[in-house]
Formats: C-alpha cells, structure tokens, sequence
C-alpha cells in the first residue's frame, strides 16, 4: 500500500512532459474560446483539471495543436524548452494584441542524471486548475478583441536544437510597450511553468 | 634613457634607414625621443626640432603628422583584429547574448493554424455578399408604395370597361368620364384630348395604336373616335360597328379589333371605306377582354359570359356576311367576367387570364396553373422578368407580382383602397400604371429600372407593324378622313 503511494507521487522526466504540454494543449484552447479567435459553436466542452473546459472541435486546430504537442513533449524531454508563447494577432494587420508567455524552467539535474523527482498528481492539478481559472478569467480585463484575430505558436528553444522540417525560425512578435499580468504558476519539480500575459494597452483609454 | 628610447620603438630601425639631419647641440637635451621619430619626413623644417628645452615646450618641435600617427595607429589595429579574430568574435556574440538575453531559438510551425472562418458576422457577410449573389442575381428591390399618385377624379367605376392604355410613345392615356386625357411620362405634361358629347359618352375604352401615333376610343354610344395625337385630331369614326357600348379594343397592325356589349368582336380595317373585315361571334354577354397575341396570329377575348375564346386570323373568313367564324378555344373554366388577359412576351402561345370577383383565378391557357386569387381586374406580363402582376379588385385591392412560373408571390401592393381598374405598362416595361375606384392612377416602378436589367426577354408583345412605318398606309388614312 505504501508503496503504491510512493509510486503514485513519483515523476518522471517524460510524465512531466507531458503533463507540460497538455497543459498547454487545454491552455490554447481555454485562450482561443475566451478570447474568441475562433467562434463559441466550434467548441466542446470536457472535463479536465476538476473544471469543464473547452476543447475546439475545428479540424484544422485540432491537428495544429495536436502536432504542436507532440513537438513540445520532444523539446520538453531534453530539457530544450525555455518557453512556449501564444500570440494573438490581428487578421488585417498581423498587429500582435495578445501575448500568452509560459516560461518553462527544466531542472537540469533531472535531464542530464535522471534523477527522480517526487510530487503528487493532485497537487500539479491543483495548480494547473488555479492557472486555467485565471486564464477563463482575464476577460475581466483584457481588452476587448474586437476585430477577426488569428494565433501563432512560438516555441522558445535551446540555441542547439535543430530545426524540424516543419518549423521555422521566427521574430518574437513582441509588443511595444505592453501591459503585462503574471499569472499563477505551476511546478512538476521538474518543469517550472510560469504564466504571464502580456496585451497591448487601449490607447484611447490612456487618454 | 637610452634604452628605453630605443626599445620601445618598434619603428627605430626604420629611422636609421631615414637620412638624418646633422645633429644639433640642443637636439639631445631636448624631447629627442617622442617629439623625433624618423618616421617625420614630412616635416618641413627639420631644423626646427632643435629649439626648446626641457621646460619650455617647443612649439615647433611638436610634430603633428606624428601625433596623429600614434593617436589613430592602435586603433586601426583593434579594428583589424575585431574583424578577423575568430576568438574575439565569440567573445562578442557571447557577451551579446549575455546581455541582450538571446540565449534561445524563437521557432514557429511553417504551417499556421487555419483562419477562423465564419468569424462572426462580419465575414460571415463578406462570404455571403461576395460567393452568393454573385452568380444569382441580386433580387431586386421591390418598391412597396407608388412611386407617383395621379388623381383621377370622375372615373367611371365599371368593372367592364378599359380606360387606360400607355402608348409606345410613352404617352398615356386616360378616359375620365367624357374626357380623354393625356399624360406625357417623360415630362409629366397633360394634354385633354377630347371629351365627348353628353349623349355619345362616357368613354369606355381606350387604345393606342402600335406605332402610339393614333389612338382609339370607344364609346358608350357604341361609336368608335380614332385620334391622331400629334396633331390632336380625329382621324374618323367608325359607326355601327356595335349595337352597345364599345367596352374593349385591341390593336394588331391595321386592324382595329372592338369588343362591344353585344357580344360581338370586329376587326376593322381602319384603312377602308368598310372597314368591318371580319365579326367573331361567340360571347353572349359584353365583351370586356381583347387582346392581340404578341405574333398578331392570336386573338384572346373575354368576356362577361365567363368565356375566354382564341381567335386564330388564319381561321378567319374574310367575308364577314358568312359570320362564321369559329373560335381556335373556348374555355369555360372561369366563374366570372374575364377581363384580365395577358399574353406571355416570352412564351407565345402561353395566355393569363384572371376572372372577376366570384372566380378569383388566374389561368394559364397551354400550362396548367390555378391560383386562388381575389378578383382579377387586369394582368400584366413583366417584359424584361419572367414575372406576371395582377391587379385585384373587392376584398384587397391590391396589386400582386408573381414569379412565373412558380407563382410564387414575390410582392403584393395594398395601396389602392378601391378596386384596381386597369393597369398599363409603360413602353420600356418598367412603369406600371394602375387606376382604381379610388380615383387615383398610381405609377409603379414594379418591374425594375433599366440599370437593373438588361431585357432578357425580347419583348415580342411590342407590335411593330405598318401604322406608322408603312406611309402609304397612313397616307390611305389621311386620304380617307380628307
């Protein structure tokens, strides 16, 4: 019985992976649904970190974020991924309004010794849930995307990784003088991800 | 101090190869190492060099060239080895990444994520302006309200006569009560024609003839008045052709076609002297519809007996003593006077016809539909759209647009609040005119506007015969009234 415990609690490289990268899966989704880059009726809803998320039911979005994932398992598992961020950017203009950043921090000792690390599902979830409640609610605040929009992916890597057939190198399609909001975090003890939302201010409200 | 001078000079050698200048007493004393490097050719006054001592600075020992020489040299050097030093390079992006932070790769899928499609309304309308209507035409807009209102006052309101008519010429022309009005659509002005005689009158039908030269007007006096309207006077009049009111007329070329009360249709040549050419019997009550097929071959009438009858002119005897002749069809299938005819411009032997206030129905003769209507007091073919208006008296008195042949009702007109009389169309088809009980004659752009179709049909309906093209006919004419 303690035993059985003991291995529930136990973390392994590639579990963290991929706990990472789902994450970031249902956290693209939660970001495309609230902010409405793609319309409501094209989502499903599931159940997932104790709460009802949605998931896009477009072809063509499944497929990039399925293939996205599997690409960032692979990068997570060495240990080659510093950050993932999502842009939202104008459909007329390519003018980024939105930047959703996950920092990730590799324990390096896990990657180069495989040392085992120790800590519960339930705990993970916790935070992942705490995270993806702050992300549904950032409506609050953000400002209001008013005009068709699309997304990008950027995969922030190690300078030694070799670029896939299917990737490309990019700009990093920052904002100029953004409004930044970090957002909870969440920590495998061998992937530390932080959140952090950083949006073009409304101009006419500064005024 | 003579070491030093030597040795840190990496250019003494060369000096001794100059040729130096004869040594001067005070040339030793003096800043003989910094301030005289034998690389100074260029000076101009070696001798100079000789003056000032170790307090008093010497001016003119100074050597500029070489000050410059020694200021700029090592900074050429960095430069050079900047550019060409592999190590240096390193250092430099090492020291760039440090700082500017690009420790990593920034990547992106080569195939971005579709594009929201069907994004909200916005392109949701864009696809559908620009993909849907383009092949099918825009439908057009369908005015709901006239688009001009005329008086009419002292219409006869009689369900059997035919008091409006719009000529080729675009000139139309109303009969109110005794008088004949006419009314100019391209300047809007109003000419009074004629107005008849107490005991010949009211006027009960009008017509223009094909060429909109000449127009006739039939009388309750059973007389029938033809007009010339561009120099306002009568032509003739033709006499006996009627025992009764003269209720209908049509035109088909020279032939002059009257629908009396009695029940007979005659053709009369306006040309002759006796100009009845043939009589067609087969109603038994007034005759109230008279329409001539767009070919001029075919000749619709109804009339008061519930009966509509195709007259084909081929069939005709052309003495008209022998008085027998039969009609092509007779249809008996309407429950009221049929007034309303209308030949199809497009189909030519595809006939409309609309019974009054009991049948409720408009028939199509060589096709097979029957719609519930409410009395049908005229009929229109669109020229341009396969399109029927029908014009309504009790119950609604309104105006109907179908499609044909769908007949799907594409707009009804309830502006008129009496009984729709008659309507007319205007020469290019897309002005209606319709007078009612009410005593208005409202003008409708129902069937479009010219920037909206171009004429798909030909409109066959617009008879071009030899009135008005024809001289000698009109000569004959003119001969015959002189």
């Amino acid at each position: 019985m303690a035993s059985r415990t003991a291995s529930k609690d136990i973390i392994t490289l590639r579990g963290s992976a991929a706990i990472v990268s789902e994450f970031f899966g249902y956290a693209a989704n939660s970001i495309l649904y609230n902010r409405g880059v793609y319309p409501e009726e094209s989502f499903t809803k599931v159940k997932k970190y104790g709460l009802t998320m949605l998931l896009t039911q477009d072809e063509g979005v499944k497929t990039f974020i399925a293939n996205l994932n599997t690409q960032l398992s692979e990068w997570l598992e060495a240990g080659k991924l510093q950050r993932i961020v999502l842009v939202i950017m104008s459909k007329a203009t390519s003018e980024v309004l939105e930047r959703w950043n996950f920092s990730i921090q590799t324990d390096p000792e896990v990657v180069d010794k495989g040392v085992i690390k120790e800590k519960s599902d339930k705990e993970i979830m916790r935070e992942i849930q705490a995270i993806m409640r702050q992300v549904a609610s950032c409506i609050t605040y953000l400002p209001c995307l008013d005009e068709p929009c699309i997304f990008d992916v950027l995969a922030y890597t190690d300078m030694d990784v070799a670029v896939p057939f299917t990737w490309v190198e990019s700009d990093a399609k920052l904002i100029d003088n953004p409004q930044m909001v970090k957002l909870h975090s969440f920590d495998t003890k061998i992937h530390k991800v932080d959140t952090l939302v950083s949006y073009k201010v409304d101009e006419w409200d500064e005024e | 101090m003579e070491a030093p001078r030597s040795g840190s000079f990496p250019t003494a050698k060369r000096c001794r190869l100059v040729p130096r200048p004869p040594p001067a007493p005070l040339e030793v004393a003096g800043a003989r190492g910094p301030y005289m490097p034998p690389l100074c050719t260029k000076s101009k006054n070696p001798s100079a060099k000789c003056y000032g001592d170790r307090f008093i600075p010497d001016r003119s020992a100074m050597d500029m060239d070489m000050a410059y020489f020694l200021l700029t040299e090592p900074k050429k050097e960095k430069e050079n080895t900047d550019m060409l030093s592999p190590a240096e390079e390193a250092y430099k992006r090492l020291l760039a990444e440090k700082l500017l932070n690009n420790r990593s790769r920034i990547l992106t899928f080569r195939n971005k994520p579709p594009e929201p499609e069907g994004m909200v309304q916005q392109l949701f309308y864009e696809t559908l302006t620009s993909s849907q209507t383009k092949p099918a035409r825009k439908r057009r807009h369908i005015p709901q309200f006239s688009e001009r209102t005329l008086d009419a006052p002292g219409i006869v309101d009689d369900f059997y006569l035919n008091i409006l008519d719009w000529g080729c010429k675009n000139v139309m022309s109303i009969a109110l009560g005794n008088t004949l009005y006419l009314w100019n659509s391209a300047d809007g002005s109003i000419t009074d024609l004629v107005t008849i005689d107490e005991d010949d009158g009211p006027i009960t039908s009008v017509s223009w003839s094909c060429d909109g030269q000449r127009i006739a007007v039939g009388l309750n006096s059973s007389d029938i008045q033809l007009w010339d309207t561009s120099s306002n006077r009568m032509l003739r009049t033709l006499h006996g052709v009627h025992q009764s009111r003269v209720g209908s007329l049509a035109w088909n070329k020279n032939i002059l076609t009257t629908g009396g009360m009695d029940g007979n249709i005659v053709n009369n040549d306006v040309r002759m002297r006796s100009h009845v050419v043939q009589i067609y019997r087969g109603h038994k009550d007034e005759v109230c519809g008279l329409r001539w097929s767009g070919s001029g071959q075919q000749l619709a009438s109804g009339g008061n007996d519930n009966l509509v009858h195709i007259w084909d002119v081929s069939m005709a005897s052309s003495n008209p003593s022998l008085g027998h002749n039969r009609w092509l069809h007779r249809f008996g299938d309407h429950l009221a006077a049929v007034k309303a005819l209308a030949w199809c411009p497009f189909q030519s032997n595809l006939l409309a016809s609309g019974g009054g206030g009991d049948d409720r129905h408009i028939r199509f003769w060589n096709t097979h539909t029957g719609l519930c209507l409410n009395s049908v007091c005229a009929l229109l073919w669109n020229k341009n759209e396969k399109e029927l208006l029908s014009a309504h008296g009790y119950v609604q008195n309104s105006l109907a647009l179908w499609k044909y042949p769908s007949m799907v009702k594409l707009a009804e007109l309830e502006d008129h609040t009496a009984r729709v009389l008659c309507l007319a169309q205007s020469p290019d088809g897309f002005t209606v005119a319709s007078v009612a009980a009410d005593e208005t004659l409202r003008l409708w752009q129902i069937f479009g506007t010219s920037e909206d179709v171009k004429p798909v049909v030909k409109t066959d309906n617009v008879r071009v015969g030899p009135w008005g093209t024809d001289c000698s006919y009109f000569q004959g004419l003119i001969a015959l009234v002189v």
